[in-house]
């Protein structure tokens, strides 16, 4: 894959919902300040695979992972880090937005102050820097301390990706980010994501190729736990090299 | 299509023409419209809306009971010294109608009672939903439960035989049927309704705010302190309140371990009477339609105001917390 600089390494990651084999054996490098997308039909394990680079599926209960998962050069899955360490460094949006039931300036600082940062000034620079970063500012200026809850759907979604800004992580997981929302409202989110590929890694995990094609560099095709192809975008959606990649973008199954 | 056939049969036998095989019964409407159908139709509805409405009526009856007995004291009797007149000597010649003392009682034994609910409760709650797996889930919740169904009379009978004497030796006091006695037990009886509904305030946090919470690197202590008690917190609230509204609602339990002495309690080892306390001893003796008997009932009348005044209050909290969590207005 080129000469570039892999933020993140899934090495034979093999993963169990009880005996249930979610995830067979998936190699799969993310490449720094490069759209990573993976597409695939329901039930593949993409939302899966996401949620085990930052660690999120440890909590659901009777659970199996096995290989390695790498950021820089850090096993992630390693005993003695501490999960919350992990998702600091790699934040993540949800396919529904889910605000607090807190007001929007508190949504944001509510990350910092759970990681130690007291200094009144700094969480309001903060705060500040991730609403403009995230495209919402102009929206929220004047209501900082109105209920999170009565934004609109696009809005609380580019709401939660301060969120996760604001606590200056090095990757961003998008797990379907736009599932929920409406086309203009998942326009923005999709030119918000290309514009924090100057600064971020991103995985996003999506329905819809088309948004995949639009966005992405790198794509990685899953299917029944399987990784069946990783490539470069454009590879992927004009010259698969597996007939059921083929397959899958041309719609014939999914 | 089968059971909708089964249904149709059933909600018209006797009527040969929807026998047929057919599905829909489109060319058949007219047979349904007929007037005895219709009739039928505004029979059945009428009759389940009784039902729902009786509970209205009773309602409206215990109310009108209440007033109707109740305030014929007031004749005799000015409001503000009912309310607070210290002194309750009902049989005296003359006699006196002051209830502050029981009103005192009764909610000094409700508090003390919210001492030891309040953290079994919310406590055992926060344990259920948030730490106990799942086996510990399905034994706890059933045991704390059944104590919801002890009847009051075995919990009295616990708080006279063996609560008492042990209050009794360990505080060195006179008597041990006395407030803290009470509040003890009705703590424990109250224990159940706070801890269910506040398990169930929990569990309705959306596990959507954990994982956004844990997502930017909080513990699960900082999850649950600063995310899912705030969110849950109004759910908390109005269990609290209901575990109140228990509590001074309470009868068999109180009039069996507080003591029963009509006085305002100075101390939690003084011995006193509650309102329903009160009512539940003296009913036997008041004579009918005197003014003893229409004080009896102008106290279940300000038991009754403070239970539903609680019981709007947790229904209050409880709404606008359905919406803080935009789980419907």
């Amino acid at each position: 894959m080129d000469n570039l600089v892999m933020k993140m390494r899934a090495h034979g990651v093999d993963f169990f919902y009880g005996k249930n084999h979610a995830l067979k054996n998936i190699n799969l490098n993310v490449a720094v300040n490069k759209v990573t997308a993976i597409i695939g039909p329901s039930g593949c394990g993409k939302s899966t695979f996401i949620r085990l680079l930052n660690r999120m599926n440890e909590m659901v209960p009777n659970t199996t992972l096995t290989g390695k998962i790498y950021l820089d050069c850090l096993d992630i899955l390693s005993p003695c880090i501490d999960p919350a360490d992990v998702r600091r460094r790699v934040g993540m949006v949800f396919q529904k937005p889910n605000p607090f039931p807190k007001n929007i300036f508190e949504n944001i600082s509510y990350g910092l102050e759970v990681n130690g940062i007291k200094n009144k000034q700094l969480i309001e620079e903060r705060v500040v820097t991730s609403l403009k970063r995230s495209a919402i500012w102009e929206e929220v200026k004047d209501r900082l301390h109105d209920s999170a809850l009565r934004l609109s759907g696009g809005q609380q979604q580019r709401l939660c990706i301060a969120r996760c800004l604001a606590i200056q992580p090095e990757v961003l997981l998008f797990d379907e980010p736009c599932a929920s929302l409406d086309p203009i409202s998942t326009r923005k989110i999709e030119e918000l994501i290309l514009e924090l590929k100057k600064d971020y890694t991103i995985v996003i995990v999506t329905h819809n190729m088309q948004q995949a094609a639009r966005i992405s560099d790198y794509t990685g095709f899953f299917l029944l736990g399987d990784m069946i192809e990783f490539d470069k975008t454009d590879k992927i959606f004009k010259a698969p090299s597996d007939s059921r990649t083929e397959d899958y973008i041309t719609g014939r199954f999914g | 299509m089968n059971s909708d056939m089964l249904a149709s049969n059933k909600s018209s036998h006797g009527k040969g023409a929807l026998r047929s095989s057919s599905g829909l019964p489109y060319g058949k409407i007219n047979v349904y419209m007929t007037s005895s159908f219709r009739i039928k139709e505004k029979l059945i509805q009428g009759l389940f809306g009784t039902l729902a409405f009786s509970s209205l009526i009773f309602l409206v009856g215990i109310v009108f009971v209440l007033f109707k007995e109740g305030l014929p004291i007031f004749q005799d009797v000015k409001i503000s010294d009912f309310l607070f007149g210290k002194f309750w000597y009902p049989t005296y010649d003359p006699a006196e109608f002051g209830i502050l003392p029981l009103i005192v009682a009764s909610f000094f034994v409700s508090l003390g009672a919210m001492f030891v609910c309040v953290p079994l409760g919310i406590g055992s709650a926060l344990y259920i939903n948030e730490i106990a797996s799942h086996k510990q889930k399905m034994i706890l919740k059933p045991l704390i439960e059944i104590l919801a169904s002890v009847p009051s009379i075995i919990y009295g009978f616990f708080a006279m035989a063996i609560l008492a004497p042990f209050l009794q030796k360990t505080f060195n006091i006179p008597i041990g049927l006395c407030a803290l006695n009470a509040s003890i037990i009705l703590g424990i009886m109250a224990t159940p309704t706070v801890c269910s509904i506040a398990e169930d305030a929990l569990s309705y946090v959306p596990r959507s705010f954990r994982e956004a919470s844990f997502a930017v690197g909080a513990t699960r202590w900082q999850t649950l302190i600063k995310v899912v008690i705030p969110a849950a917190g109004s759910g908390i609230s109005t269990a609290i309140i209901l575990g109140m509204s228990r509590a001074i609602g309470e009868t068999m339990t109180v009039l069996m371990a507080a003591g029963g002495a009509a006085m305002i309690p100075t101390s939690a080892f003084d011995p006193v009477r509650p309102m329903t306390a009160a009512i539940a001893a003296e009913m036997g003796e008041a004579p009918m339609g005197g003014d003893h008997y229409h004080a009896l009932f102008a106290i279940a009348l300000v038991l009754f105001i403070v239970t539903f005044l609680f019981n709007i209050l947790a229904e209050i909290i409880s709404r606008r917390f359905r919406i803080k969590l935009g789980l419907s207005g």
